[in-house]
């Protein structure tokens, strides 16, 4: 009976202890310093204040959050524009291929994402190798700026996101059965006809599992704004990395942060009411 | 017609996908240091990573984490999965509620609540921090990836097996685990893919005697990157990319079994 | 004497408030093919659970070969179980399933190798060593599963709905032949089903359940033809039911008024006004173009319906709709057309109206 006992607390233990170490202190702690004020030397000050919540609303961080909310949303639908078409031409390839084009897309992954934006960086730049390529080919005579504005940092956000759209709707799309799509097209079903009323259908909860994987990070990724936005621009990530290392002021970056949760909390519940499953999101 | 349409937008979108590491791969065995224009061939890049103490450290501390976070995530992240499985407790809900926490919530969020939890601790950041940081976020996608294949499998078998005369520790070991390995597999492949890929979290629980890879390109974008960088990088695909090619002729293998029967 | 192999006594299990099992005692004895039967939610794997050892009981104690089981691990129980989905260890050979028990024992390699084999003749599945379950068919898989349950020579075998996912005719083969490996081994088999056929045509004892207590336990004929409620009797095989009251009792017969019609049954403890069920079963009931002396009901053909080496018919007498049928397949009857129905006396299976019902 106490041997029962022992290995139950063997395969608890751990989670809970992880749990409460790692996920529960973490967030409580910064939901409780979000109510601390800043001594502005980069101490806390422990008392009740919602200060914090009221400065969020102050006209510059607002249009920081709808900025970044703007270029995480348009983040979102260029890989889901991108993603629809490849994962289609995909499926209808031999199981085989299309295991070894989905491992493809997985390989620049296994490299940091930090150092694909340097890659970027190398590729867009003034002096980059597109613009060397294109001026020496004469096809412009003056370099373009393909970075350090919106455009760059799109394409950085993109190239580091996409695969978190391609792999759920790929594997939402291979559970289509091919007699739907032969059936539409039997029945005269126009491509865009069958598109809208059958693939995106059968295709929603990876396109909103996709979506989700895609906008979340988007509002959080500032190196990427960093590299290729030249620090000209800012979304949250960046208030938050700068409030927590360069201003010092960890009350306020904590504040937004836990704005930043209730945004994505509010996303994941909509996307449990449309009767998405937590386990999927863990897939990519 | 459709064909050719569709092989051509898959070449495009792989092009887009492998531009900036063929560059990167490229200017690696570029004679020139400015990563501009490819001039000629060259290996000198490779001999200078050599002598680069600073880089091959930041490379063996990125090896370091990503090798200690896997096995412990993985380990843990079994456990757990069969644990939250197999037995029922107070407050279950809210630890798998809590687990996906990880998954979903903006890496920054992870990041800076374990930087502030660290200081309230008075850890001193370095390689442990950041170790534990990355085991934070990788035990929920192995205990998601392992969970998939538990709940596949026949809850009889382990009943069996203890019927049969097996001790709890030898069905756990010799029925149960063996079953889970292909769910085992893939959340280690994930763990060991999310660590090696992170910045964002490293950078803000790394502290300065952990020096990764990512935080050092990082530091170095800023003054100007030597082109030895390249080099490293280059190595690091290959290994990556070797590894990535038997796992997949292993499942091809298998897939073309499964064909044939 | 038979020898008692299985005891339970006072047998109670409940999960949460939810009682399953009620109050529940039985003997089983040694060599003997029992069978558990009940339609689903009755409880009967519940029992055989209890005794494996898989689940604890609420209360109650379990009794093997004379030994208190009662707190003791399924490990430590001469008892072993086949579940319905057969439950092999994929991973593992043929071979190694059936070797488990004895490799945890710590039996030697060679005796292992021995005892294999002799296993895998016994079912019929020699050759097949080093297949992978993945690579046999539901029928071989099985027998994998009940030739590593014997292996260990367990003092009863239990088996939960073994035959469930197989397809119809091979189940029929596979109810010969474990009935056949049961007398060959004499080892106790206690068989959880809720198919009546399969009950009917295995077990030398059946245990009707109904909502965690016992109904009834006793032989298959006993069981079909002399059932002493009416669960029991609508339960196993098809059956016609009229109700009526005693309104006269002699030395040898009674009559019972059913509707407008006097019926005439053997007399037992029988009193006047009395309410009884008078139960017929369709292969008893006997079709006539001539009125009958007694005992008869005027009806009308509905259907006649075709069923291989029978034909099923129904008739309809009054309101009441009647079941029968006839061995043969040619046509008797035209829809539609009146006859008589009748019966021999000794066939009514008549039983006292339960008061609650």
């Amino acid at each position: 009976m106490s041997n029962k006992k022992i290995w139950k607390i063997f395969f608890l233990a751990p989670i809970i202890i992880y749990v409460a170490l790692l996920i529960a202190l973490p967030l409580c702690y910064i939901l409780l310093i979000s109510f601390f004020k800043s001594d502005y030397y980069g101490g806390m000050i422990s008392t009740f204040t919602i200060q914090n919540y009221i400065d969020v609303f102050d006209q510059v961080y607002v249009s920081v959050f709808l900025k970044s909310i703007l270029i995480a949303g348009i983040t979102t639908i260029i890989c889901i524009l991108i993603s629809y078409p490849f994962v289609i031409a995909v499926s209808h390839k031999h199981p085989r291929t299309q295991k070894i084009l989905m491992t493809l897309v997985m390989v620049p992954f296994l490299t940091n994402s930090l150092i694909r934006m340097y890659g970027w960086l190398v590729l867009l730049r003034k002096s980059g190798v597109i613009n060397q390529v294109l001026l020496g080919t004469g096809i412009i005579s003056e370099p373009l700026s393909l970075m350090y504005n919106i455009p760059g940092i799109l394409i950085g956000m993109v190239y580091t996101l996409l695969p978190f759209m391609i792999l759920p709707l790929y594997s939402s799309v291979s559970t289509i059965e091919p007699y739907l799509l032969e059936a539409a097209s039997d029945l005269g079903a126009s491509k865009i006809k069958t598109f809208f009323k059958i693939i995106v259908p059968q295709t929603l909860p990876g396109l909103f599992n996709g979506s989700l994987m895609v906008f979340t990070p988007a509002l959080g990724y500032f190196f990427i704004i960093d590299i290729l936005g030249g620090g000209k621009m800012m979304i949250l990530g960046n208030l938050i990395k700068n409030q927590f290392l360069t201003a010092r002021n960890w009350p306020f970056g904590a504040a937004i942060s836990i704005i930043l949760v209730l945004i994505t909390s509010l996303i994941i519940l909509a996307y449990r009411k449309l009767g998405g499953k937590m386990d999927d999101l863990g897939g990519a | 017609m459709k064909k050719i349409m569709e092989n051509v937008y898959l070449i495009l979108v792989f092009i887009f996908l492998f531009l900036p590491i063929t560059v990167l791969i490229l200017f690696s065995f570029n004679t020139s240091s400015l990563n501009i224009v490819f001039e000629g061939f060259t290996l000198h890049w490779y001999q200078d990573l050599l002598q680069n103490r600073t880089l091959l450290e930041s490379l063996v501390n990125t090896l370091i984490v990503a090798g200690i976070s896997t096995i412990v995530s993985t380990a843990i992240g079994t456990i757990s999965a069969y644990g939250l499985h197999k037995y029922s407790f107070k407050g279950k809900n809210l630890v798998n509620e809590l687990l996906y926490i990880p998954v979903v919530i903006p890496e920054i969020v992870l990041g800076i609540a374990l930087l502030s939890v660290y200081t309230l601790l008075k850890l001193e950041l370095g390689m442990f921090t950041l170790i534990l940081a990355h085991i934070c976020f990788c035990i929920p996608f192995v205990i998601i990836s392992v969970r998939s294949v538990l709940e596949g499998m026949d809850s009889h078998i382990e009943e069996v097996a203890s019927d049969l005369g097996a001790s709890r520790f030898q069905i756990f070991t010799k029925i149960t685990i063996p079953m889970l390995m292909p769910g085992i597999l893939s959340g280690a492949q994930l763990a060991l893919t999310l660590s090696l890929d992170d910045v964002v979290i490293s950078y803000f629980t790394a502290g300065p005697g952990a020096n990764t890879l990512p935080l050092q390109v990082y530091s170095m974008i800023k003054t100007g990157i030597t082109p030895d960088v390249n080099a490293l990088i280059t190595i690091m695909l290959g290994i990556v990319f070797i590894l990535l090619t038997i796992s997949t002729v292993v499942q091809l293998r298998r897939l073309k079994k499964e064909d044939v029967r | 004497m038979k020898k008692v192999v299985l005891k339970i006594d006072h047998l109670k299990k409940s999960f949460g408030n939810k009682v399953v099992i009620k109050d529940l005692d039985l003997e089983v004895y040694e060599g003997e093919f029992l069978t558990l039967l009940g339609s689903s939610g009755c409880g009967k794997t519940t029992i055989l659970r209890a005794i494996a050892g898989l689940d604890p009981v609420t209360e109650g104690q379990i009794y093997i070969d004379g030994k208190d089981v009662t707190k003791l691990e399924p490990k430590h129980r001469e008892v072993n179980t086949i579940f319905q989905n057969y439950a092999l260890f994929p991973l593992m050979t043929v071979e190694d399933n059936i070797g488990f028990g004895l490799k945890m024992k710590k039996v030697p390699k060679q005796e292992i190798k021995k005892r294999v084999h002799e296993m895998l003749e016994l079912v019929h599945l020699l050759g097949y060593e080093k297949r992978k379950p993945k690579e046999l068919s539901g029928g071989e898989q099985q027998r994998v599963s009940i030739a590593r349950g014997l292996i260990n020579n367990p003092k009863v075998l239990l088996l939960d709905e073994p035959l469930s996912a197989l397809d119809q005719k091979l189940r029929k083969n596979m109810q010969l032949e474990l009935k056949q490996l049961q007398k060959k081994l004499g080892i106790t088999f206690i068989y959880v089903t809720h198919s009546q056929d399969e009950a009917l045509t295995m077990s030398d004892r059946i245990v009707l359940l109904k909502d965690g207590k016992i109904e009834q336990v006793d032989t298959p004929v006993k069981i079909y033809e002399h059932p002493n409620s009416l669960y029991t009797a609508q339960f196993l095989g098809d059956s016609n039911l009229f109700q009526g009251i005693v309104t006269e009792v002699g030395k040898e017969y009674t009559w019972v008024k059913v509707e407008d019609t006097m019926i005439k049954i053997i007399s037992q403890e029988w009193q006047i006004g009395d309410k009884l069920d008078i139960i017929l079963r369709p292969e008893n009931i006997k079709i006539s173009l001539n009125e009958e002396t007694e005992n008869v009901f005027q009806g009308k053909i509905i259907d006649q319906i075709y069923d291989g080496a029978s034909t099923d018919l129904i008739i309809k007498v009054d309101k009441k709709t009647i079941n029968a049928m006839y061995l043969g397949n040619d046509k008797l009857y035209n829809k539609g057309q009146m006859i008589y129905i009748t019966w021999d006396i000794e066939d009514a299976i008549v039983l006292k109206r339960e008061p609650y019902e």
